[in-house]
């Protein structure tokens, strides 16, 4: 216990791995997550899966041991394109958080730190982001500059800034009066290196608890873009656009096995993406009592 | 209370005529003209593309158009369809009713459900309630939408044929309400579904916070009956950042409206706006964005004067 207080910083990451594992439902979701991007980066090599090449035997076939999940209109294997989906959506989904970090933290930093009119500007700019809603201007965006897999992915990562930029916004506020940050700036330090040193460590906790969260909205985002066609466009497989054809009332009637598996693996993907952000809140909450 | 409202109200404007500002020019970002759209034809003379160019005022740049459309706009006109030739504003408007409907009933549907579920499962952690709250708050926020649309429709109206799968009106003609609140029921909850995480887990949180209180234990300590303490001491001090909550959300209902009557056939804003979008029509994305953002705008002043009843401090602040 007392050599836990004496080297502070190790033992703060030994707690914060303690609170972590103490969650059940957050190692449930890494292991789901951890087993599912093993799954997509290596399944295609040793199963020699193909989503594109055409089955003609196979137009609209339902499971068999040759096509597991059956195929889709066009003689496309399903499981092989469950698998090639998982890594565009999976994909889409990270790169765009990232995208929507990298675009709203230094907005709000901006903000947050040297206030006056960029703070006006920057903020009222995100209030006016966040009161409309983003599915219909990326709905509008992807029509504008087309559905490519880059676009969209673009697209969902650029209008996410608004919730970062607020976080790290509201975040900084209260840094920025902090002891440390007036010590800083008593000994000369610059405006860049009192941000880079100072507040941005000490309000990154709540970026990457949102960042979790993030990647699972922007997969569901990515999906129902796709879902609707305007997303990224077949012959690339994403689970999306595997759904779409659900919409044919048809196959989703008569071929459950076409759209439901996919759905379902859609559902388990964004679940154990929330629970790992739950668990990782936990994690990082140094008030919480193990 | 008044002073407090012109704020809001005066950062709402400014807020309704940015997002006009931002559609108008993200949409016209687009590589291609609207007219690539109308003019199917190849042989369509360069004269004459021009002559239509400049009688919609196509040919000017972007920031006089959008003045132009704002101008018009504010006396009431938004132009016509480039797809149907109609009005705008008759496009709309006949759609306004079918969403509005849809996003309230499918709001009041899921506090009916996540309130009590809330109080409860705060007032008694780790129950039957508790377990329940957050097992639809997970699968709420887990499931997109159009799933849960496709999972309703196969079980409910293939399985078993018990709700219509699409449209307000079924063919036989009569446009009764039962009719029509029989065909919202599918679409209503695959919307509230989205909604109820945020809710039961605001509702449970501020709950859990406001039980610590000492009006509750004064309330307790008077002899006031539970029931009492709960939905009239606590309750009414909970509610007031799930009314905050709810604010924030009504772009997202109306994002999810999109969607659910996608899906649903259900004859909106949403689907006209996806229709809109997918033929480049600008008029009417203009039109049913002026009145999204309306309706976000009217949204918030309304949860602003409620959250004003129900805090007094903020009438006098």
């Amino acid at each position: 216990m007392k050599e836990d207080k004496i080297n502070g910083r190790s033992s703060y990451l030994r707690d914060v791995g303690k609170r972590f594992f103490a969650h059940k439902l957050a190692l449930f979701g890494l292991i789901m997550l951890i087993l599912e991007i093993g799954i997509v980066l290596f399944l295609p090599a040793i199963l020699h899966l193909d989503p594109y090449s055409m089955d003609i035997m196979a137009f609209g076939a339902a499971p068999s041991p040759k096509h597991l999940l059956g195929c889709d209109d066009t003689g496309r294997d399903l499981f092989a394109r469950i698998v090639y989906g998982g890594r565009v959506s999976l994909t889409v989904g990270l790169c765009s958080a990232v995208i929507s970090v990298l675009v709203g933290v230094p907005l709000g930093l901006l903000a947050g730190y040297f206030r006056g009119p960029i703070e006006t500007v920057i903020m009222r700019c995100a209030d006016i982001f966040m009161s409309f809603p983003s599915m219909i201007l990326i709905l509008v965006l992807a029509s504008v500059f087309g559905q490519s897999l880059f676009t969209v992915t673009m697209v969902i990562g650029v209008l996410g800034w608004p919730e970062f930029a607020r976080l790290i916004y509201s975040s900084v506020l209260s840094v920025r009066e902090k002891d440390y940050v007036e010590s800083a700036r008593a000994i000369g330090a610059k405006d860049k290196e009192i941000i880079v040193r100072y507040i941005l460590p000490n309000s990154f906790s709540p970026v990457i608890i949102a960042f979790t969260f993030r990647t699972a909205q922007a997969i569901i985002t990515e999906s129902a873009l796709s879902f609707l066609g305007m997303g990224v466009q077949p012959p690339t497989a994403s689970w999306g656009n595997i759904l779409y054809y659900a919409q044919s009332i048809s196959i989703l009637a008569n071929r459950p096995w076409a759209w439901l598996p996919t759905g379902i693996v859609l559902v388990i993907t964004v679940l154990s993406i929330n629970f790992l952000g739950d668990g990782i809140r936990d994690a990082l909450d140094t008030k919480m009592v193990i | 209370m008044g002073k407090y409202i012109t704020r809001r109200l005066m950062i709402g404007i400014v807020t309704f005529f940015g997002i006009t500002v931002l559609v108008y020019f993200l949409s016209s970002l687009a590589p291609g003209t609207p007219l690539e759209m109308l003019f199917m034809d190849p042989n369509a003379s360069k004269e004459s593309v021009q002559q239509v160019q400049a009688r919609l005022g196509l040919d000017q740049p972007v920031y006089m158009q959008y003045l132009h459309w704002l101008g018009q706009m504010l006396q009431g006109n938004m132009g016509k369809s480039y797809r149907t030739g109609h009005l705008v504003w008759a496009d709309i408007s006949e759609r306004i009713g079918p969403t509005l409907l849809l996003t309230m009933s499918s709001l009041v549907f899921s506090l009916i459900i996540t309130v009590p579920l809330g109080i409860m499962s705060a007032y008694k952690p780790y129950s039957v309630w508790d377990y329940v709250s957050s097992g639809i708050s997970f699968i709420g926020a887990a499931i997109p939408n159009f799933f849960a649309g496709l999972v309703l429709i196969y079980l409910f109206s293939v399985r078993i044929r018990l709700f219509p799968s699409s449209g307000m009106y079924d063919a036989s003609g009569s446009r009764s309400i039962g009719m029509m609140l029989y065909h919202m029921f599918l679409p209503m909850l695959v919307l509230s579904l989205q909604q109820m995480g945020g809710l039961i887990r605001q509702m449970r949180g501020s709950m859990l916070e406001v039980l610590q209180d000492d009006y509750v234990r004064t309330a307790r300590a008077k002899g006031c009956l539970e029931p009492r303490v709960l939905i009239h001491h606590a309750m009414r001090n909970a509610f007031a950042p799930v009314l905050t909550r709810i604010g924030s959300m009504i772009p997202f209902l109306v994002g999810g409206a999109v969607v659910t009557e996608q899906i649903f056939a259900w004859p909106g804003l949403g689907s006209l706006m996806v229709l809109a979008i997918n033929s480049r029509d600008y008029p009417v994305i203009m039109g049913v964005t002026v009145f999204i953002a309306l309706a976000v705008l009217i949204g918030n002043t309304i949860v602003d004067l409620l959250y004003g009843l129900l805090d007094p401090r903020i009438r006098y602040n």
